[in-house]
């Protein structure tokens, strides 16, 4: 436990993406199996345990300890484990270490009553660090700000450096076959034979697009390229193979119990890659609609009806047991329009008439619906590959929405903007107030990041620990992709991808927008 | 004589009525006994100051040379009025005392200042005296503190300098006694390297060596070489000063990065737990050696303390006093 309680302090303290990548990789090349694969499954969310409540931990506490100084000790503190951790008396017995393994064993075969007095032997074995961590295992609130993709990154990382390099994609591909503790992924990473892809219904690796200017497009033919509108939803994968239907997210987690309507209506059998939308009576609803339905583990019955949810197809991978993947995408789109996905909630994604870039700079200055980012633009010839190769598929977004904010608090970065303050809360006028309407971090030069790092400094007012207020006097022309509802923030509404487009020293406070301004952007 | 009327809190500090002198005065006071060199405990302008040799010699390195008009080294026993007192090592920094005051009739009160138990290279050990009164802090005054080893948390600082070779790491300490300890745990887990330290620390850690305190091969932070430890005051790491670092690893050493919301306050990438103050077993178990007729608590969170106190059934009162830090930089 004690390597895996190491993990999980650094991973909390750090926030820099490569900095996390080698920390995982390190703990996977250092920790033998099957303590590394309970480690994956852990910080993946693919591990299933008894859940131990607050309650049951505050009244192991109680029985140790005084109840005053307990509480004292939660109330400075502030996190239930974490007290638990730190408080809980020195160990009296000594043995081996209580292993990754040992912990999963206990929290998944114990039975609800030998519960308690299993938890408080298993303390008094531990440091305090452990006890944190098994806590938080225990607890199912792991909470050190990992994707599972980045996770699989690191193993790929780390086969790389066994010389038995797998790709994400290869990784990903068979990743919905395996269940913890992961042995044969380990051993197919380093060196071993490649797992048979155990699961019915697996995920296929995504192609991606990568963006392309007027300019850029300018020198391709436009004959050999098809172009398709670029939906506002969520980019998914929907497979129904064997009987087995599943609905996988681009990077391959599985959202399908989100959208049970979505998964009654995949009566087909193949893989199908497409768009994830709301639809009501044939119009598709912002992604806000999308929103409300997305994380939830039940949907009620009247968000399955206030929000039906749908899917728009750009391409076909499987159909009826054949990979189609090496096909030349206009051959693909034949086979998609061909197959029948009887079903209403299914349809295509249309293609755009046009001969000349004009056409489609005409088309996509003017589209046809609201939840249209802009186009997609394709090489007829491209088969279907994993990642996102620059070449075959490329996005033209729409141009980003502006609006004028003040920056109102700022944050240290780190990586390569270390002690440069680049983290920025902003704001737009509400009445005579400033209402914080989000977060930028990148869309500035290094020289203009030194302007802003010495505007902060300058003009702080406050300090909140790391976080320093502003005098409100800074307007940023803040670009963002769209807006959604959103109740954690104040203003009701948050933005997507924000970032700051330019710095307008000239403009005086008193002139950026209003909320007003934002919510009529909705 | 009582112990109330001997020693009281007053707006400048603590003060002795019979011996007409102040422990740590917040303000300027005619006759100051100070315990140690910490800004919060040692200020300049007094009219006499009386402490431990390396002490005064580090107020000062800090204020000058005039920080007072008259200056009395603390050796053996020493009468003041109609008091007599003594310095004891506190084992928090070098020079570090508590003072034990001796009445000619009532109980004697020893003001402990801040201390520490754990094994400390750069000065003397704290020194168990019996007393009647016991003066503690209680900084960390609550069970959850309960500092691990120093040495494996320098093994840890050695540890992520290995993982990230390319990555300087910069750790955050108070420029007296915490810096020089850091280095001196760094040599013991064994990092030979030299260690670059900011210009604040300067000074203090050339008063270190010229002690007798090896810190082993120390170079400028403007000029830091291939060094990969960096040392500099925690506020350094809100300056422009920090900017010409390239993706640093931001640590810092302190008791309180026990608590993962106060590392996280900070912003630190590596929270230390290496304190020079007790901890809770320390402390209660301080209290259970000296087993004194009552407890005064001076600053901290006494809450704890006084809970405990009660469990144990010995007799303790708060002073409460203010304008002591609870780790100051
Ligand atoms: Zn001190
Ligand atoms: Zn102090």
């Amino acid at each position: 436990m004690k390597a895996f309680a190491r993990l999980l302090e650094r991973l909390a303290f750090t926030a820099g993406r490569n900095a996390k990548l080698t920390i995982l990789a390190h703990y996977f090349a250092a920790t033998p199996d099957p303590d590394r694969g309970w480690a994956l499954a852990a910080l993946t969310g693919g591990l299933d345990l008894r859940q131990v409540s607050p309650s049951l931990l505050r009244r192991l506490a109680g029985e140790r300890m005084d109840a005053q100084l307990f509480a004292l000790s939660y109330d400075f503190v502030g996190d239930l484990a974490e007290t638990i951790s730190l408080i809980w008396p020195e160990a009296t017995t000594s043995g081996p270490e209580v292993t990754l393994s040992d912990a999963v064993a206990l929290l998944r075969d114990t039975g609800k009553l030998a519960l308690p007095a299993a938890i408080a032997q298993v303390l008094d074995r531990m440091t305090p660090p452990e006890r944190l961590a098994f806590l938080k295992l225990a607890t199912g609130n792991m909470r050190v700000g990992l994707s599972a993709r980045l996770a699989r990154v690191a193993l790929a990382q780390g086969s790389a450096a066994q010389d038995s390099a797998r790709s994400v994609e290869e990784i990903e591909e068979i990743w919905h076959g395996l269940t913890p503790p992961y042995t044969a992924l380990f051993d197919w990473l380093a060196g071993g034979a490649r797992p048979e892809a155990a699961a019915a219904a697996p995920f296929r690796p995504v192609m991606l697009s990568t963006p392309i200017t007027p300019s850029e497009l300018a020198a391709l033919d436009p004959a050999d390229y098809i172009a398709e509108w670029k939906w506002d939803g969520i980019r998914v994968q929907a497979v129904s193979e064997g009987g087995m239907r599943r609905l996988y997210s681009r990077t391959g987690e599985d959202i399908g119990a989100a959208f049970p309507d979505l998964l009654d209506a995949l009566n087909f059998e193949g893989a199908v890659d497409g768009e994830l939308l709301i639809r009501r009576d044939g119009d598709v609803a912002p992604f806000a609609d999308l929103q409300k339905r997305l994380g939830r583990k039940l949907v009620s019955k009247a968000m399955l009806q206030s929000h039906p949810a749908s899917l728009r197809l750009y391409d076909i991978l499987t159909w009826q047991g054949e990979d189609l993947r090496a096909l030349p995408l206009q051959d693909r789109r034949a086979r998609l329009q061909a197959a029948d996905f009887d079903s209403d909630r299914i349809d295509l994604s249309p293609l755009l008439p046009f001969t000349t870039w004009q056409d489609l700079t005409t088309l996509r200055a003017a589209p046809p619906a609201q939840v249209i980012e802009g186009v997609m633009i394709k090489r007829r010839t491209a088969p279907y590959v994993a990642g996102r190769p620059r070449g075959p598929w490329f996005k033209w977004k729409r141009d980003p929405m502006v609006i004028d904010a003040v920056l109102l608090y700022a944050q240290s970065g780190h990586g390569k903007r270390s002690g440069f303050y680049s983290d920025f809360t902003f704001g737009v006028w509400d009445g005579p107030d400033l209402v914080p309407v989000g977060k930028a971090y990148f869309g500035f030069t290094d020289e203009e990041l030194k302007e802003l790092d010495r505007f902060v400094r300058k003009n702080t007012t406050q300090r909140y620990g790391p976080v320093r207020q502003l005098a409100p006097l800074l307007v940023v022309e803040v670009a963002f992709e769209g807006l959604n509802l959103s109740t954690r923030h104040k203003a009701g509404l948050a933005m997507r991808f924000p970032r700051i487009s330019r710095i307008r020293w000239d403009k005086p406070a008193a002139e950026a927008d209003h909320l007003d301004t934002l919510r009529t952007m909705l | 004589m009582r112990a109330e009327d001997i020693l009281y809190p007053t707006e400048m500090g603590l003060y002795c009525a019979p011996g007409d002198f102040y422990i740590d005065p917040l303000r300027p006071v005619p006759r100051a006994l100070v315990t140690h060199g910490h800004a919060d405990h040692a200020r300049p302008g007094n009219a006499a100051v009386m402490a431990t040799r390396q002490t005064l010699e580090i107020m000062a390195i800090r204020y000058g040379e005039d920080f007072t008009a008259s200056r009395q080294i603390a050796e053996g026993t020493t009468r003041l009025g109609g008091v007599t007192v003594s310095f004891h090592p506190a084992g928090h920094v070098l020079g570090s005392a508590q003072i034990l005051i001796t009445p000619d009739n009532g109980p004697r009160i020893l003001v402990s200042g801040d201390y520490c138990r754990a094994p400390n290279p750069v000065c003397l050990p704290f020194e168990p005296v019996a007393c009647d009164i016991f003066i503690t802090e209680a900084t960390f005054g609550l069970p959850v503190f309960r500092h691990p080893d120093p040495i494996a948390e320098a093994a840890r600082l050695l540890a992520s300098m290995a993982e990230f070779p390319d990555r300087p790491h910069l750790v955050g300490a108070y420029a007296l006694g915490k810096a020089q300890r850091v280095i001196a745990l760094a040599r013991a887990a064994g990092h030979h390297a030299p260690i670059a330290i900011h210009g604040a620390l300067k000074r203090l850690c050339d008063y270190h060596v010229e002690q007798g305190i090896d810190l082993g091969p120390l170079v400028s932070a403007t000029d830091p070489g291939d060094a990969q430890l960096i040392l500099a005051p925690p506020s350094a790491f809100a300056s422009p000063w920090v900017q010409r670092f390239r993706d640093p690893v931001i640590a810092y050493a302190s008791g309180w990065m026990t608590v993962r919301a106060r590392a996280r306050q900070r912003g630190v990438e590596l929270p230390l737990v290496i304190s020079d103050h007790v901890d809770w077993p320390q402390l209660t178990a301080t209290i259970t050696e000296l087993a004194p007729q009552e407890v005064w608590i001076t600053h901290g969170t006494e809450d704890g303390l006084l809970r405990w106190c009660e469990i144990q059934g010995i007799a303790a009162r708060p002073l409460r006093l203010v304008g002591y830090e609870d780790e100051p930089e």
